[in-house]
């Protein structure tokens, strides 16, 4: 049928809907649903890991496959450095940059290095805002309680606690810098509330709060005239003889020859996963989201946490094919976007947190209440034009510019039309553990942003992720350069490649895979 | 079944599925009708490394010039965001040498007219427009350009909000002015320099540093897991 016809029964159902109010699920109920429907319990998308720190503990195929796999790097490899710093980034996102400017800021020498282009990440896109509890109402002990419950209680408290009591003295930060949050009349900051968080928390750059952020980072890396190589993918890390960080690898895209970097400290801000495509799924995610960080952390011995939970973001595009995957942004919902089934029907309080939405939209299709497209996609429909209608004409426009361009460009407008979206691969909830300062149980060896695991527990509230990268950015950072003044750069080795291979060929060594992946293979070889 | 057949959305490109001719960088390749730009590199067996970013329109690495059939007009768009049709000639624009200015941004003593010491070129305008015909964001560039110039800071911020740095404005520019860069310092001078400083902010700052919450906190972090929940559990 036409696109128009379908839509018509959320048109027709709007005045009855919007009076309506859905409550939040029980605790029980909610976790009924999320064991039922959510991805993460799909078993047979789950096996063991045969070996490393991790062993025998179940994450997805994909991922175990790849932490299995086996470095590009042999022993014979030249390991004199083409550079020498204190603090080596690796990674030119929001958590990459935040790191490089607060380590050089407290006067270490810094490298910056990305297998893209500076800022080439998640960060950038990312549209709902960044939680801070800065509104009179709020306290950084509610922001705490309100992630604890979104992450199902598995959340570390110490990490937790260091990102919520950090997070004012970031927003400062970024605003000393230029980064421009929305305002209210009066010049406080203004707050939206985000889906599972109880207080209006959000700081917002309308829906363009990472492009805003990451604007402003990038400038100031370049400003401060940050040693950068671009395009550059890291292949493998670098162990003294004690076994702790001295360096990386890298691959230059380029010329596909080997760079080696000896570095005192080692700060990975490499980012998620979603461009594996996990059981199949779209993703929302950048080019670059291969998990390589989590690869050659993992050969080096570091233990990771919560890699079995992913993030299915309930809002993505499905509809036209060109934006598959593709994130509407929360911050639609936030302002009263409401969710409706085939029927007509509402079926979840929208502001529930991510898990809980999206089970329910996998159930609703499930259960035939979806809306299917002809090249075998189904979702259910959004209601954009809610907002015009709930809040006067102009209102999608004025706080959704992004959102309206990047449909507009297909012949939609969506303060019109409402859009079709089902769950889509958005954020890895776990990673490589860390502590308070962002190290890892190998020494020297940082992880900060999306490829750090334990903060975020089994579900990260929406608004969280910004704030992680720039407080444990930050805290990198300034721990990894703080240390440099003492300490020599260690021997360059690769030593723990041969307890890796050692334990690899016990286990059979079955995967036969190079990781890191650095880029998807979407190139099609002939067909 | 027969319901469920009436919930189906009609897609041109599935129903009547057909092979376009385009050219990729002056060479010909026939691709099915509608994928994105982006895809249609990939689908012709290249490997992309640059000229790929977020895959979601707001990173700028994909900025493309392109021209549909028998239109002499060149365009631009974000290969990401941009169906491939019948007749359409693309090259993906490579990274363009402009001058980015080095300053910090704090220490500015006047930032409208230091504007002009770290971008002479700015007042140079000759008001061609080419810019704003160039922007894939619709961004009334050279609009923008002026107002930078006359020190209205704020607004260049506020129609610069959707910018995604793609530098699609600089290589026509007969100034040889980078508007977006011009942009990027306006709005970055705005927010640290003419924004109100939020009180807010300075104030909870200061309670988190005199150990306001300390009493909530050693409540809470005594908690067992239980206590914790069901402490959760009213939290609305």
């Amino acid at each position: 049928m036409d696109i128009h016809a379908l839509q018509q029964i959320v048109h027709n159902t709007r005045d009855a809907r919007r009076k309506q109010t859905i409550p939040k699920f029980s605790a029980a109920d909610r976790d009924q649903l999320i064991h039922k429907y959510h991805p993460d319990y799909r078993p047979s998308a789950y096996r063991p890991i045969r070996f490393g720190p991790n062993s025998s503990e179940k994450t997805v195929v994909e991922l175990a496959t790849l932490l299995e796999g086996d470095s590009l790097i042999q022993d014979d490899v030249d390991l004199t450095p083409d550079y020498t710093t204190d603090v080596l980034v690796i990674g030119g996102g929001g958590a990459g940059c935040a790191a490089a400017l607060h380590a050089h800021g407290a006067g270490a020498k810094v490298m910056l290095a990305t297998k893209l282009r500076l800022g080439d990440s998640n960060s950038v896109m990312a549209q709902g805002g960044m939680q801070i509890s800065v509104a009179p109402e709020d306290s950084p002990v509610t922001h705490f309680l309100d992630t604890l419950k979104g992450g199902h209680m598995h959340n570390d408290h110490d990490l937790l606690k260091t990102m919520v009591d950090d997070g004012p003295a970031i927003a400062k930060w970024l605003i000393d810098l230029g980064v421009l949050f929305d305002r209210q009349a009066d010049g406080n900051l203004h707050v939206k509330k985000g889906g599972g968080s109880s207080k209006p928390r959000l700081l917002t750059c309308s829906d363009y709060t990472g492009l805003e952020i990451m604007r402003v980072l990038k400038d100031e890396v370049l400003s401060q005239k940050i040693q950068l190589i671009e395009f550059c993918a890291a292949v493998e890390l670098l162990s003294d003889e004690n076994g702790q960080c001295s360096g990386a690898i890298f691959k230059d895209l380029d010329n596909h020859r080997y760079v080696v970097v000896a570095a005192k400290s080692v700060v990975l801000a490499t980012g998620g996963i979603g461009r594996l495509h996990i059981q199949g799924f779209p993703t929302s995610n950048h080019y670059g989201a291969t998990g390589d960080g989590l690869c050659i952390a993992y050969r080096m011995g570091a233990k990771l946490a919560h890699i079995d939970t992913f993030q299915y973001h309930p809002s993505g595009a499905v509809y036209p094919e060109q934006l598959v995957g593709q994130l509407v942004t929360e911050g639609i919902r936030s302002e009263g976007g409401q969710l409706v089934n085939a029927k007509g029907e509402r079926f979840v309080n929208e502001l529930d947190t991510r898990d809980v939405v999206s089970s329910s939209i996998i159930r609703e299709c499930e259960e035939g209440r979806g809306i299917r497209t002809m090249s075998g996609r189904v979702g259910v429909w959004l209601d954009t034009p809610l907002l015009d209608a709930e809040h006067g004409p102009g209102t999608v426009e004025k706080h959704f510019p992004a959102m309206l361009m990047q449909f507009d460009r297909f012949g939609i407008d969506i303060s019109k039309d409402p859009v079709l979206i089902y769950p889509t691969l958005h954020y890895q909830n776990g990673g490589v553990k860390i502590d308070t300062n962002s190290e890892t149980n190998v020494k020297n060896l940082f992880v900060a942003g999306e490829a750090s695991g334990g903060l975020h527990g089994r579900n990260r509230l929406m608004g969280n992720s910004l704030l992680d990268l720039m407080v444990f950015g930050k805290r990198s950072g300034l721990t990894a350069a703080g240390r440099a003044g003492s300490m020599k750069q260690g021997k360059l080795t690769v030593q723990h490649l041969q307890r890796f291979r050692a334990d690899a060929k016990q286990h059979g060594n079955l995967s036969n895979v190079i990781s890191p992946m650095v880029l998807p293979a979407y190139t099609r070889k002939e067909s | 079944m027969a319901q469920e057949d009436t919930n189906v959305i009609d897609q041109p490109e599935v129903m009547k599925p057909r092979m376009v001719s385009i050219e990729i960088s002056g060479k010909k390749y026939d691709v099915p009708e509608g994928i994105t730009v982006i895809k249609a590199l990939w689908y012709t067996g290249q490997e992309v490394v640059r000229g790929a970013g977020c895959l979601g329109g707001f990173c700028g690495a994909c900025a493309t010039y392109y021209r549909t059939k028998d239109d002499p007009k060149v365009r631009t768009c974000l290969a990401c965001q941009m169906a491939v049709q019948d007749g359409m000639s693309f090259t993906i624009m490579p990274p363009f040498p402009a001058r980015k200015a080095t300053y910090d941004i704090q220490m500015l003593k006047d930032p409208k007219q230091d504007l002009f010491n770290l971008y002479p070129e700015a007042p140079l305008c000759r008001n061609c427009n080419a810019c704003t015909e160039a922007c894939p964001q619709k961004i009334d560039v050279r609009e923008g350009v002026w107002k930078a110039v006359f020190g209205d800071f704020k607004n260049v911020s506020e129609m610069f909000m959707d910018c995604v740095m793609c530098g699609m404005c600089t290589p026509v520019c007969i100034a040889d002015i980078a508007p977006n860069l011009v942009a990027l310092y306006v709005s970055r001078a705005q927010g640290a320099h003419f924004a109100e400083k939020p009180q807010g902010l300075e104030t909870r700052i200061q309670e988190i540093r005199e150990g306001r919450f300390n009493a909530e906190w050693k409540k809470v972090l005594a908690m067992s897991e239980q206590e914790l929940a069901d402490h959760c559990a009213t939290v609305k």
